[in-house]
């Protein structure tokens, strides 16, 4: 199947994607890492030492204007969680991500998917989540299928494989091509409350498809950081859940390369971060040097404050980059105020991004001293874990010890705090569910772990069915919808107005949900800032407003409040006027014009106004100025009189004026402006000369009711003055 | 144990781990975890679920809906320790039909897997 091209300018069309999805199968499977540049990648000036291929289309931290819109792509895999419940609107957010620069776009999961003991169908809305369907997967692989191709590089597609179903949701994954997924046994006992005997069976079987189809395993041991009541204590524990699903998973043949641990330095500001991320980050990756790391960033501590929450992922990546990352997994910053929003994931990937290409190369410029304490705190972790599971294996193994509360105790290990999570061996979802394996089992299927005994003279595991799903992929059957009312059809009806219809509306999750924000400040204590914010959003006219961050300035002199809500109005894109983009004609053509006619200036900043640097960035051709382009400048200086400026120019026979106004009080800018044009007409030589101003507060459509030719205001360089004058001569018949 | 006698015991622990080099306690630790994850390997090999057993039979070609009912029919008639996917290819070869037609029989009249090992 060949995908369709997607071009820049152009919306994702969702309902194309789910067209004809009953043909739809992945044009690949497995795992794909970034792709190195050998001998480093060397772009404008610089020369990275670890950033990879570059994307065919990007976009840039906001930066990159001074460095050529350069975009280097760091090492590590960049992850990024979507799910919003309706995974027809992530997609769109699935591609904004993918433009800044990630390629692992996770999914998570439906509340209660994983005690559903069978696979979901259709596309239902999900709560907290998506509800993992075939449909669902296929509509989104699909869709990556194509992002992929607009950016340049491969999306890795990302789901969970656990609770009760493990083994079926990791066929329907290999059959669909999904790229990466989460598989822990111990996730599964310890969290899911699922029976610990049936969760290590399955378990064992959804690793051996998973392994079939290449697709990459990150473990769920990060979660006891984020539930012990001091994460920064269970550690050692750490080491060895993370130990024991990866002998695990190499004990059922899974490929160590596609076995990662997912880790998260553990504390936050205001703790001494790196006291106990680090030795932590160092003793894990000495243990398991031959698996991967897919470094996640904290959530346990964020908060409401989205600043807060970036700069502690900040000093996580940094942890990352002085010690090893194959995957660095982002968070969504507002995760602590509300379901992660669209721009949300994009500062997530941002933050990453930044940090990892600041950081390039840093293992060459700076060592981690293991001489001094860190030494000694990698070596206290790792002789701890070695005790932990040698006191496991002492008092009956691992099914005995979670019976005995030995996981997720807040306590630091030998110490126990008794608040660990006990698991009974027979209960649990799924307890009593396992049946003993018969002399005669046989499963006819590829990548089926276990004692398995088919027909004498059968070699290959499906040939008794001429082919299995894995070999044959014509064989998968398609369910579409169970219940079209609860469908992504019936939702998208319902948004086509604001996706398709020409009628705009903000947007934070979901088209058209009218979702925004205000931030603002209150000078009034905490209580009184927030009742007042919520009456300050309804008189602007939001509706359901609601507080979602406040923070103390002061006790009592004031608070800043960030308030969300929902519009109900929508605006005509017809209606609006949306000003022509210039153009800027090249740079031979304006140095040809300027040379025919002999382009001459006078220029001065006008007024009681002593502002000079402005204007000297336009003339000069030091800062690119229009003297670079061959125009001829008379530059009469600062608090200039309107009436001089003409004067020079008739004098000197210049063709334009160019006038600076910074100060703005009274409008005097304008007035000036006004006057400009007045002496000139009065002169007689309106129709024969260009009038141009420029400052900070002047734009083009004010300078032009003012009676200028042409207005600019920040960020102007010499070329757009030039031309702007070569466009106005042409226009006049005068070149 | 008391808490105390467990700490003694782990301080004797790792007074032996105190003279290992840092090589050797890595080797230690992935000793550990091989021996912790034995049993679980004996225990998966020799068992299966209703879940490993659907999953089965979606790669066989049968839809998910019709997966549960065929499991479910099998695992009542005690007959889950031989395969699901052994069952349906059994019921497939004394109806005559294929794998899909097989489970829609089960699914219809669990009657068919009357037999079908040894007189069960």
């Amino acid at each position: 199947m060949t995908t369709e091209k997607l071009d820049p300018k152009v919306k994702l069309d969702i309902e194309n994607i789910l067209n004809d999805l009953e043909h739809y199968h992945p044009r690949r499977k497995g795992w794909t890492w970034r792709e190195e540049v050998p001998g480093g990648y060397k772009v404008h000036k610089f020369h990275y030492k670890d950033m990879t291929k570059p994307l065919k289309n990007s976009v840039p931290l906001p930066a990159a204007k001074y460095f050529e819109q350069i975009d280097p792509q760091p090492k590590p895999v960049i992850t990024t969680e979507i799910a919003s419940g309706r995974f027809e609107d992530d997609l769109r957010r699935m591609r904004m991500a993918a433009w800044h620069g990630a390629d692992h776009i996770m999914v998570i999961r439906t509340t209660g998917q994983s005690h559903i003991d069978g696979l979901l169908e259709g596309t239902p809305e999900g709560v907290g989540g998506v509800p993992i369907t075939r449909k669902q997967i296929r509509a989104s692989r699909k869709a990556c299928d194509m992002i992929e191709d607009e950016v340049g590089r491969p999306i890795n597609f990302h789901s969970y494989v656990s609770g009760v179903a493990g083994p079926e949701v990791a066929v329907l994954f290999a059959e669909e091509g999904i790229n990466g997924a989460h598989q822990d046994p111990q996730y599964n006992v310890l969290y899911r409350n699922v029976n610990m005997y049936r969760s290590f069976i399955d378990a064992a079987e959804a690793k051996c498809v998973m392994s079939g189809a290449r697709i990459f395993q990150i473990d769920g041991a990060h979660n006891a950081n984020a539930t012990a009541k001091e994460g920064w204590s269970v550690m050692p524990e750490l080491l060895v859940q993370h130990g024991i699903n990866c002998a695990f998973s190499a004990a059922v043949g899974m490929p160590k390369d596609l076995i990662g641990l997912s880790t998260v330095p553990p504390c936050a500001p205001p703790s001494p971060k790196l006291w106990y991320d680090l030795p932590y980050a160092v003793a894990l990756r000495d243990f398991f040097s031959e698996y991967k790391m897919r470094a996640q960033q904290n959530t346990r501590y964020i908060e409401a404050d989205i600043e807060e929450a970036t700069r502690t992922h900040v000093i996580d990546t940094l942890i990352s980059a002085l010690t090893r990352a194959d995957i660095q997994s982002t968070i969504t910053p507002d995760e602590g105020r509300n379901v992660p929003w669209h721009y949300n994931n994009i500062r997530g990937i941002e933050t990453a991004k930044q940090t990892l290409v600041a950081l390039d190369g840093i293992k060459d410029l700076v060592k981690l001293d293991r001489d001094g304490p860190l030494g000694e705190m990698v070596r206290d972790l790792k002789e701890r874990a070695i005790c932990f599971l040698e006191e496991m294996l002492e008092i009956g193994g691992y099914f005995a010890a979670v019976e005995k509360g030995f996981f997720v105790d807040s306590a630091k290990y030998p110490e126990r705090n008794g608040d660990g999570i006990a698991r009974d061996g027979k209960g649990g979802v799924g307890a009593g569910s396992i049946v003993k394996r018969e002399a005669d089992y046989f499963a006819p299927v590829c990548s089926h772990f276990g004692n398995n005994h088919p027909p004498k003279g059968v070699k290959n595991l499906c040939a008794p069915i001429d082919g299995c799903t894995l070999c044959k992929p014509d064989k998968i059957v398609f369910i579409d919808e169970l219940d079209p009312s609860d469908s992504c059809h019936a939702r998208l009806e319902k948004t086509l107005p604001y996706r398709k219809g020409g009628k705009i509306r903000p947007e934070a999750e979901w088209a058209g949900d009218g979702v925004m924000l205000l931030q603002f400040f209150v000078p009034e204590e905490i209580e009184t800032a927030r009742v007042a914010g919520i009456e300050i959003a309804k008189k602007m006219g939001l509706h359901d407003p609601e507080v979602i961050n406040a923070q103390v300035m002061h006790p009592c002199e004031g608070t800043f409040i960030e308030v969300k809500g929902k519009v109900d109005f929508s605006i005509e894109k017809a209606s609006l006027k949306i000003p022509p983009k210039e153009i800027i004609l090249p740079e031979d053509d304006l140095r040809a014009a300027v040379k025919t006619v002999g382009l001459k200036v006078v220029a001065g900043t006008v007024g009681e106004d002593e502002h000079s640097v402005g204007l000297r960035e336009i003339l000069d051709i030091k800062h690119g100025g229009i003297e670079k382009y061959g125009v001829k400048y008379h530059y009469l200086g600062t608090s200039v009189p309107v009436g001089k400026l003409i004067d020079a120019a008739i004098e000197t026979g210049a063709q334009a004026i160019l006038i600076s106004t910074i100060i703005s009080h009274n409008d005097v800018h304008r007035a000036n402006m006004k006057k400009l044009d007045e002496l000139c007409r009065e002169k007689g030589i309106r129709d024969k000369i260009i009038l141009i101003a420029g400052g900070t507060q002047v734009s083009r459509d004010m300078a032009k009711e003012s009676g200028m030719d042409d207005g600019f205001g920040r960020g102007t360089k010499g070329i757009h003055v030039v031309n702007s004058m070569v466009k106005t001569l042409k226009a006049r018949g005068q070149i | 144990m008391t808490d105390n006698d467990r700490i003694a015991r782990f301080e004797k622990r790792r007074a032996e781990l105190h003279k290992m080099s840092d090589e050797q306690l890595k080797a230690r630790f992935w000793e550990l975890c091989g021996k912790a994850v034995e049993p679980m390997i004996e225990l998966a090999k020799t068992h299966t679920s209703p879940s490993i057993e659907r999953a089965v039979l979606l790669r066989m070609g049968i839809d998910s809906i019709s997966t549960k009912g065929v499991v479910t029919r099998v695992n009542e008639a005690g007959l889950l320790g031989h395969g699901a996917g052994h069952v349906v290819l059994k019921v497939a070869e004394t109806c005559k039909t294929d794998v899909r037609g097989a489970a829609k029989k089960i699914i219809e009249d669990a009657s068919v897997l009357n037999g079908l090992f040894g007189g069960k």
